[in-house]
């Protein structure tokens, strides 16, 4: 990629740049998706400035539009992003241990489910509620990731595959036994939640203009911090890495190999699980029958890898699907389909193979300097 | 007739970052055994996957009887009546000789069946012209490796090749093997073949060879007849400075018994028995070398100790106490440090920092991480610095360099100073030097005696005879699982620890 101005020294280089930072790979790769998402706007014969509106009022609240700030969006923003961030995180922590964990939406569901049920049978106890709803949708999860560890550390069985066939069985299971046994439960819903069980907090409610967001929030940004620390300051985390970059390596030195394994998809699959708990107790007044999968799972696979499997790129990039999720209908009233949202995020995954195309430019540049 | 049989003429190949050939012009007269002698990573292999069609180079040509050539791939090659016996063979195991050497290019019988009674006459003829002794019908799985290696001769011979390529040939056979090769050597130049080989030792060179040519660090330094010159001045010029050979070191003091293998079975890959009813004793300050060529239970053998791999019978036991089935975590606290024979697969994690390497074992400790389970990062960088300055590594960003960005004589280095640093009773060392530069191979080893005068107990594997006889105290020759004999290395003699390699007992 010529580049016209840069000065022929090349005291700042680009590729260099972008061949060591991964986070600059992702920054460029989400800027060249925006650009050709205006170019698919412009196509269609619309304005990509409304586009960029839309957006601009998801993450701030000005409609520019009708000159208007309303809070509540910038709270929805979150809404939509953090089961995204979590999922992210789920995925991001099972890859770190060289793990692919397709079973976030599983987990996610399990511990939805999980989450649900202690929702309508545990007595409400105001402050201890929704405590154990919480706590209930992390183990429901974490069970749910182990399994798939567990057989992986056991019988070597490809997480991938269970991973994904546990989604299902969840997805099932998680149908039969809500409408069979939650209380008041038809076809596609429960009666309603108890307030006590609910993650609503009166303060953020009232700051962000009436938005669903609440409590579930802290527990997104603690995720964010309880994975950095886990994988970069404990003991646990070296030997998650060490299992994750080289197993036999990790076994030589005596490392529990299995143990860090079923560890790891447990920590996961509690990501997932408190993603399900978000949702169901934050964004709904009632237990749902689900009626397919919820995709956030499969969302967070790439919030993941636009994120470099970090625990701040997650949560980075989390935000950023969010934005184009919760810009959708906003769109719409300014006439952008709303279809180009998903387009910028295809187009974003899509791209992230650049990072493997500058590590080539690298490469053949080096080999032209050392000829030459 | 020309000069020259093949001329490859100021050859250049670049790889990113590392010029693999600069400028190398390698002249071979008709009729001679040529030699290429450099260290590893000095360029002769990739020189030579260039004559034989496997790289494109980025710069220079190459003759053939005075004529400028194109060789783009090993079809090419040997259309140009160019064969490559490689290192590591390429043979299908269960197929017979005749089947391999005529594959891809099978030859048709009457309605297209394959029909190999020809290409079998054939190959008997050739076999026989050249002396090398190889049943057509036999298949690959049942054949030694010395004979699979005449296999490989046959194979460029059957396909008219007049300038043959050896790669390294030596690694896998046994002393007497390799004394078989160099008659086969005088047979096929007899024959009026020409020979290139490819080495790292000088010995096969003065003893096989007619003209040398040396490559350092991608260069070359020089061409030289083989008469006219000697094993150390061929180590200078491959290593460009004054070498010593064998190793100085005291007379071994040993003590007491620290490791005792009682009746080992281990079983290998393929569920066979690699190590068979194996027993061992090695004793604070002396070093035992096990001398085997590779793939006869070496593995399997170090696996067991380690606790890499559980044995199918017999006991290990360090100290006196039986460790048979202790896990490898409870031996490294016990001990045992182990130098894998794959630095790169069980050694090291190569995306790892160097520091963070060289706690591998150790990072669940005081004072690397605390009782809560949180690490601990100045004790770990610290540790780090003293490590680089004792045993001399040489990392660009210091204790901060990804272990993948250092050379592989500095890997080796952070695992040996990782596995001395955890102070073992016993240390089980395999293939410490392979691809070592001369002068890590003899800093490795000075370490390697320094802990036995400590009063250590070091095993050591290697396939290079020469490293085991300088090196250890006690040799113990392995075959097929077996210990065929123990002998105490001032009292060895290569061509009895050869037989006992070979399998043969009370030689």
């Amino acid at each position: 990629m010529p580049d016209k101005a840069l000065p022929p020294k090349e005291k700042f280089d680009l590729i260099d740049l972008f061949t060591r930072s991964n986070g600059a790979v992702s920054l460029l790769v989400i800027a060249l998706g925006f650009v050709f998402g205006s170019l698919f706007v412009l196509l269609v014969g619309r304005d990509p400035v409304n586009m960029f509106s839309a957006l601009l009022q998801v993450v701030t609240g000005w409609d520019s539009s009708r000159g208007v700030w309303n809070a509540r969006y910038i709270g929805e923003w979150f809404v939509a992003s953090m089961p995204l961030v979590l999922c992210g995180l789920s995925m991001a922590f099972a890859a770190r241990t060289g793990l692919f964990n397709i079973g976030a939406e599983g987990q996610y569901i399990a511990g939805l489910t999980a989450a649900q049920f202690v929702a309508l049978l545990f007595p409400p106890i105001p402050g201890l509620h929704w405590l154990v709803c919480v706590l209930a949708g992390l183990l429901a999860g974490a069970a749910w990731g182990g399994i798939a560890g567990w057989l992986k550390a056991k019988y070597t069985v490809s997480e991938v595959v269970t991973t994904i066939m546990l989604n299902y069985i969840a997805l099932y299971v998680s149908q039969w036994l809500t409408h069979a046994f939650a209380p008041g439960a038809n076809t596609y819903r429960t009666k309603a939640y108890p307030a006590t069980s609910l993650l609503a907090n009166p303060w953020i409610e009232d700051l962000t203009n009436g938005s669903r967001l609440g409590n579930g929030l802290w527990f997104m940004l603690l995720s964010v911090l309880v994975f950095w620390f886990i994988i970069d300051r404990t003991r646990l985390g070296f030997s998650l890495r060490a299992t994750g970059f080289n197993k036999e390596a990790a076994r030589a030195s005596g490392i529990k190999v299995q143990s860090a394994i079923t560890t790891s998809m447990v920590i996961s699959g509690a990501f997932a699980g408190l993603a399900g708990v978000i949702v169901s107790m934050g964004s709904f007044s009632y237990g749902r029958v689900l009626p397919g999968m919820e995709n956030y799972g499969f969302n967070g696979i790439a919030v993941a890898l636009v994120g470099n499997v970090t625990a701040i790129g997650s949560l980075l990039a989390g935000l950023l699907f969010g934005m184009l999720n919760s810009a959708q209908p906003l769109m719409q009233s300014r006439e952008i389909p709303k279809e180009i949202t998903w387009i910028i995020f295809g187009l974003v995954v899509v791209f992230i193979s650049f990072r493997n195309g500058f590590k080539l430019l690298a490469d053949w540049r080096a080999k032209q300097r050392t000829k030459s | 007739m020309a000069d020259y049989a093949i001329e490859m003429l100021g050859i250049t190949k670049v790889f990113p970052g590392i010029i693999a050939n600069d400028n190398v012009t390698l002249q071979v007269k008709p009729n001679e055994v040529h030699a290429l002698l450099g260290e590893n990573g000095a360029g002769k292999s990739t020189l030579m996957s260039i004559l034989f069609g496997l790289y494109d180079p980025d710069g220079g040509s190459i003759r053939i009887g005075g004529r400028e050539v194109k060789i783009s791939n090993p079809n090419d090659a040997y259309a140009h009546g160019i064969g490559m016996v490689h290192q590591h063979f390429k043979l299908v195991h269960n197929y017979t000789v005749t089947e391999n050497i005529v594959l891809g290019q099978i030859p048709r019988g009457f309605g297209g069946n394959t029909d190999l009674r020809e290409a079998e006459a054939r190959v008997a003829a050739l076999s026989e012209k050249y002396g090398l002794n190889v049943d057509p019908r036999a298949k690959i799985e049942s054949i030694t490796v010395g004979m699979q290696q005449r296999v490989e001769i046959l194979k460029i011979l059957y396909r008219n090749a007049d300038l043959m390529i050896f790669d390294e040939p030596t690694a896998v056979l046994t002393p007497q093997e390799i004394d078989e090769l160099m008659v086969t050597f005088q047979r096929l130049k007899a024959e009026g073949k020409t020979i290139i080989l490819i080495t790292h030792k000088l010995k096969e060179i003065t003893e096989a060879a007619d003209r040398c040519t040396v490559l350092r660090r991608g260069q070359v330094v020089g061409t030289v007849t083989v008469s006219d010159t000697t094993e150390q001045a061929l180590a200078e010029m491959m290593v460009g400075r004054p070498v010593t050979f064998g190793i100085e070191k005291a007379p071994a003091q040993p003590g007491e018994v620290v490791l005792s293998l009682q009746g080992l079975t281990v079983k290998g890959d393929k569920g066979n028995e690699a190590v068979r009813n194996l027993s061992l004793e090695v004793r604070a300050g002396e070093i035992v070398g096990i001398a085997g060529v590779d793939g006869n239970g070496q593995t399997e053998l170090l696996a067991a100790i380690t606790g890499l791999a559980t044995p199918s019978g017999g006991k290990v036991l360090l100290k006196g106490k039986d460790i048979t089935r202790v896990s490898i975590r409870e031996r490294i606290r016990k001990g045992i440090g182990h130098v894998p024979e794959d630095r790169h697969k069980y050694g090291l994690v190569l995306e790892f920092r160097l520091d963070e390497n060289l706690i591998l074992k150790t990072f669940d400790r005081t004072p690397y991480s605390n009782s809560l389970g949180l690490l601990n990062t100045a004790p770990r960088l610290e540790h780090a610095q003293q490590m680089i300055e004792q045993f001399d590594i040489r990392a660009g960003q210091g204790p901060f360099t990804k272990a993948r960005s250092m050379s592989g004589g500095n890997q080796q280095k952070a695992i040996i100073a990782r596995e001395i640093d955890l102070s073992p009773e016993l240390l089980v060392v395999a293939q410490p030097t392979r691809g070592l530069d001369v002068g890590a191979i003899e800093y490795i080893h000075k370490r390697l005696v320094d802990e036995r005068d400590k009063g250590r107990a070091v095993l050591v594997v290697s396939f290079e005879l020469d490293e085991i006889l300088n090196l250890c105290d006690r040799i113990a020759a392995l075959s097929k699982g077996e210990i065929v004999g123990i002998v105490p290395a001032d009292h060895a003699d290569v061509s009895q620890i050869g037989a006992m390699m070979a399998g043969v007992r009370h030689a």
